[in-house]
């Protein structure tokens, strides 16, 4: 170990940064695989189905061989795309949902760039996404594309607002912008942790995540139904395979930021209670996964269960109710923090 | 009053939880699917799948190109050519059923009345290809009689368990 540390010392700091780039990258990668044969399977178990089960072992190998099967593929550019953007679209979806993860923290200390402004840096990347779909759409020349692309940017439009109000809760509660210090506020146990005294901003925040990764019941920007497959439809091979990354990767990052944010990051659910000795030697990132993979698996269970909302209702729930909800339960935190009520703020 | 207490059901979600409660069971619902190569599902003693021509026990051929069949085949898919044999029984020369055509209702079956022309239980063929003139999607007279011989045990057993029905 001495030995390998010494290696890493040694090498140049651009290399070591490259590294340090690798280590998170590529568990991420290997989970986006993972996440969609485990969103094939736990679906169609609850579709009374297997899900797939062929390639290897409990079709453990799916997910393989669907990448080997995109990369093999072509890509098909439309006669009348624009090449440039066409091509560009997907970048841009997939670049910010990857260097979102650069200042997010896995244990204490334990950060690619530990920035002060981290939430705010979140917000923009999260953001930024919508730019990939909606050049996507316009690039693909096609009126399906096209509305995918309206569609899936009015909703991120109206869903950003609702989310920010939700982060607002969070700042109010922890004093910082810092990602660590975000944790570190919440830290005394399961009752400390923002969840509770931010729950309708707990809850706003997961499902206008689920509406900002355009993911069912809020994927009418794909809405197979209606318009095939909406922004990505003229996309094929490593094309199309990059925006499908992109979608899981920030499904993954908003089930992580949710974890991190409102259930208390790589904290232990024991802390403050007798049984804090008994799991002392479980390092604190395995909380953390523990409790992303709750929530990814409550995207995946949304999507077995809800139908599509019909847009309209998405514009009203995005406006009429969730807006309203957070800005009145912001004053509320505000207004905890400044009396000192309850036991989450010290 | 009915207005408060909807919105107070629709922010605590109550509906849907409620769904996903239901989903969340049917997670650890015994599951339907069957593995279909390795595992198949039952088949009907009155399954209508690939046909065949029976004989009788003495090993003469039953048809006896009466061709009701042909006349009663909803897709025009069976074509007989007939003339007397040397002992000078009436017998076809030609027996053919275009598979692309056919539609496997079982009239044929059911308008037969030696029951030569019968389905089987088969379900699991294929073409290797649909040239016309190498013909492999019709059932000739050979293949059918063929078919017949091969399957009878299987066909005998289903027409008796049937028989009372008929």
């Amino acid at each position: 170990m001495d030995f390998l540390i010494g290696i890493y010392e040694w090498l140049p700091v651009w290399i070591q940064s490259i590294l340090r780039i690798v280590v998170i990258m590529a568990p991420l990668m290997v989970l986006v695989a993972y996440y969609t044969y485990a969103e094939r399977k736990i679906i169609g178990y609850m579709q009374i189905r297997l899900g797939p089960n062929r390639v290897g072992p409990k079709g453990w190998l799916q997910p393989i061989a669907d990448a080997f099967k995109l990369m093999f593929k072509e890509i098909v550019l439309p006669t009348h795309a624009d090449k440039t953007l066409f091509l560009i679209a997907p970048l841009l979806s997939i670049g910010p949902a990857l260097a979102a993860w650069a200042v997010f923290p896995f244990d204490t200390g334990l950060v690619l760039s530990n920035i002060n402004a981290g939430l705010l840096y979140l917000l923009a990347m999260t953001s930024i996404g919508v730019y990939g779909v909606i050049i996507a759409g316009w690039a693909s020349n096609s009126k399906y594309a096209f509305l995918g692309a309206i569609r899936s940017a009015a909703q991120i439009v109206s869903y950003e607002i609702a989310m920010g109000f939700a982060l607002v809760g969070v700042l109010v509660a922890a004093g910082s912008l810092n990602l660590g210090q975000i944790v570190e506020g919440q830290s005394g146990g399961f009752w400390h942790w923002y969840w509770l005294p931010l729950l309708p901003l707990f809850v706003i925040y997961f499902i206008s995540g689920v509406a900002e990764t355009n993911r069912s019941p809020f994927d009418v920007a794909e809405g197979e139904s209606e318009i095939v497959a909406g922004f990505h439809v003229d996309y094929s091979g490593m094309a199309f395979a990059v925006f499908f990354l992109a979608e899981y990767a920030n499904m993954i990052l908003i089930s992580a930021l949710t974890a991190l944010m409102f259930l208390g990051g790589w904290l232990s659910p024991f802390q403050g209670t007798f049984m804090e000795s008994w799991f002392a030697w479980v390092p604190g990132i395995v909380w953390l996964v523990a409790k992303t993979f709750v929530f990814m698996f409550l995207f995946l269970w949304f999507r077995a269960t809800f139908p599509r909302y019909r847009y309209d209702q998405i514009m009203r729930l995005g406006w009429k109710v969730f807006i309203p909800i957070t800005i009145v339960w912001i004053i509320v935190a505000g207004a905890m923090q400044v009396y000192d009520i309850g036991p989450w703020y010290q | 009053m009915k207005t408060v207490i909807h919105y107070i059901r629709s922010l605590f979600l109550l509906e849907l939880f409620k769904g996903m409660s239901v989903t969340g069971r049917y997670l650890f619902r015994k599951k339907f699917t069957l593995n279909y190569p390795e595992e198949k599902a039952p088949v009907s003693p009155r399954f209508r799948g690939l046909h065949a021509q029976r004989r009788y026990p003495n090993g003469e051929e039953r048809c006896i190109a009466c061709k009701l069949c042909e006349a009663v085949c909803p897709a025009n898919a069976i074509t007989i050519e007939a003339a007397p044999r040397e002992d000078g029984s009436r017998r076809t020369t030609r027996y053919d059923i275009d598979l692309f055509k056919c539609i496997f209702c079982g009239f044929c079956e059911e308008s037969c009345p030696v029951d030569a022309i019968v389905e089987t239980r088969l379900y699991e063929y294929h073409f290797e290809d649909t040239d016309k003139a190498a013909g492999n999607y019709i059932m000739t007279k050979e293949k059918l009689l063929a078919m017949g011989d091969k399957y009878e045990a299987q066909l005998a057993e289903d027409r008796a368990a049937q028989a009372k029905y008929r």
